[in-house]
């Protein structure tokens, strides 16, 4: 148990550029700059000659560049093969697909477990980053791989608020973007939520004071609680009623102790304790503060709209009926900004129980709207039209 | 081919009507789109530019499935947003009767749109006239079914229209029967006789 969460090893060997130096460190919102910055990513299909079938995923809190191959560090599936692949609406036979780890994560980006200059793990030295500073480390990795324009740039939750996050900073270098499942700004219940999580990190006695990597412990109860508080956020209550409901986990009766009783804790257990092996302490704290400081109409004087204004790009919002992490309501919020500013704008509710997680879960109706979208966008920017159907999930 | 909403097929025959109105390049609104046939037609058929905004999301979704530019919302309460003269026209086809608010919504279109085109339900027709006064019971035009019905629409003629575009400070720049061929505003008495569904191109009243 004292060893270094194990992502931290191995994730060296990831395909990874260097997009920050000394002489061109990244400038960080908080004032700060890095000065060495490596990303971490990995690509799907093949670049065209103009360079213009280029599909920038972004992922989600808990996820990786793995979108759609397997983890070869934690030998987790790909998170998003319902979505990306031949014949799927991001058609890695028409598209060149890229996706890296974001600043600030531990999956081979430089972040609070990468070692600084002198050895030493950054730790809670790390410079608290925002969701910009991730995207301006994602434009850089694109810059040093050579590619200027954007076909589409498309992510869920976290990974939507950096599609937005695309749009403005490249600003008409992206032709069509996908938010999913996300808001604008991140809610007081959000940041409510991702807090307990910090605090229970923060509260285990491992954890010290950020620098456990040194020390050679792990927070790992700290951190798999916060892992269960926010996991409860990601489904609804019609799911867990359906799957769990009151259900006893393996016994008859009540024990009147404090074991997991219920299906549901030795559910949200089990989350928990799968996610330490996977997943930095530090990470988690540096990435939800970054989604805790997420706030677009904040950042262009208090109206929403003129974060969009004059853009070229064409959305599509997708929200789902019944996640309460990023609501159907705070996604119309977006969209009505988008159509104030005059942007081209689609937005899909799917029903589904399925709650916050439902933007990575087999959904027809959110699989064909996306492939029609991300079809009919590929027409526009005159890019070879899929070959037929969607495919349908092997 | 018979008009109104009895007619199958791909192209409705209020959308044919519609669509002589529309040029080349045009960007286009249309209120209530459905499942997307119309703005298909548009496209297609008059190179416009066209965005949707439909209350059904099954109708959007369909829409977004096939490539056209929907989003899911309310024409009596999300229109306020759009800014002014976003679009070169707005449609209203077979919507305006349905709505809760049609004069709030008259009123928004003619601010985000210079030109707005509704097509509607023509109750003035003499058959609705003759079977009012002989059996006294206002009669249902096409697939109506009883006045009491789930969201039954508006039963307003030509004149009444006309009396509503004035209202939004609009003036009648050109209108037809379904299957007609375009009238000037002035002939609007015949058209309240004789036609069954009507398309108006409205447009601003010059100051």
């Amino acid at each position: 148990m004292l060893a270094p969460a194990r992502t931290l090893s191995g994730a060296d060997g990831l395909k990874h550029l260097s997009v920050a130096t000394p002489d061109q460190p990244l400038e960080l919102d908080s004032g700060r700059t890095l000065d060495h910055v490596e990303i971490a990513y990995e690509t799907w299909g093949t670049l065209n000659a103009d360079k213009s079938n280029v599909v920038v995923v972004c992922h989600a809190l808990t996820m990786d560049q793995f979108a759609a191959s397997p983890n070869p560090v934690t030998n987790r599936p790909a998170w998003w093969p319902n979505v990306i692949g031949p014949g799927k609406a991001i058609d890695t036979d028409r598209f060149f697909v890229i996706c890296s780890n974001i600043l600030g994560g531990c999956m081979g980006s430089t972040g609070p477990s990468s070692r600084r200059p002198d050895g030493t793990h950054w730790g809670t030295d790390f410079p608290v980053i925002t969701i910009a500073d991730m995207v301006r480390a994602q434009i850089a990795l694109l810059d040093k791989l050579g590619i200027q324009d954007v076909f589409l740039a498309i992510g869920g939750s976290i990974g939507g608020m950096q599609v937005l996050e695309w749009t403005i900073q490249a600003r008409n270098r992206v032709f069509a973007a996908i938010p999913i499942a996300v808001a604008p700004r991140q809610s007081a219940q959000n940041i409510g939520f991702y807090e307990v999580g910090r605090q229970a990190i923060m509260a285990d006695p491992n954890w010290r004071s950020g620098r456990y990597l040194d020390e050679g412990t792990r927070p790992d109860r700290g951190l798999a609680v916060a892992r269960m508080a926010a996991h409860i956020t990601y489904v609804s209550e019609a799911s867990l009623k359906q799957k769990f409901d009151r259900r006893l986990q393996d016994r008859q009766s009540k024990t009147f102790g404090f074991d997991a009783d219920f299906q549901i804790e030795s559910y949200l257990r089990h989350q928990g304790q799968v996610f330490v092996d996977r997943f930095d302490a530090n990470s988690y704290l540096y990435i939800t503060r970054a989604m805790d400081y997420f706030d677009l109409a904040t950042e262009h004087e208090g109206v929403l709209a003129n974060a969009f204004r004059g853009l070229d790009t064409r959305f599509c919002v997708f929200s789902f009926s019944s996640d309460w992490h990023y609501t159907p309501e705070e996604a119309r919020d977006l969209v009505r900004a988008l159509n104030a500013a005059g942007c081209e704008t689609s937005y899909v509710t799917i029903e589904t129980d399925k709650g916050h997680d439902a933007f990575l879960l087999d959904e027809p109706e959110y699989e064909a709207a996306l492939f029609g979208f991300i079809d009919a966008a590929a027409q526009a920017r005159g890019l070879p039209k899929a070959q037929e159907t969607p495919k349908a999930n092997s | 081919m018979k008009s109104g909403p009895g007619s199958h097929g791909i192209r409705r025959a209020d959308h044919v009507a519609i669509a002589q109105f529309i040029n080349k390049g045009e960007l286009v609104l249309d209120v209530g789109c459905g499942d997307g046939q119309l703005m298909e037609l548009l496209q297609s058929e008059r190179g416009a530019r066209t965005r949707g905004l439909e209350v059904e999301q099954a109708g959007v979704n369909r829409c977004v499935a096939k490539g056209l530019a929907v989003v899911q919302g309310n024409a009596d309460a999300d229109l306020p947003v759009y800014p002014d003269d976003a679009y070169d026209v707005a449609i209203l086809s077979k919507t305006i009767q349905e709505l809760a608010r049609p004069k709030f919504v008259l009123d928004e279109l003619s601010r985000i749109a210079r030109r707005v085109i509704v097509s509607f339900r023509n109750y003035g027709h003499w058959r609705v006239r003759t079977t009012l006064m002989t059996t006294g019971r206002i009669p249902s035009l096409g697939q109506d079914t009883g006045w009491w019905s789930d969201g039954a629409r508006r039963p307003c003629t030509a004149r009444d229209m006309a009396e509503l575009a004035a209202k939004a400070g609009l003036q009648i720049a050109a209108a037809t029967a379904v299957n007609g061929k375009p009238v000037t505003g002035k002939s609007l008495t015949r058209l309240n006789w004789t036609a069954e569904d009507l398309v108006f191109v409205l447009e601003r009243k010059k100051p």
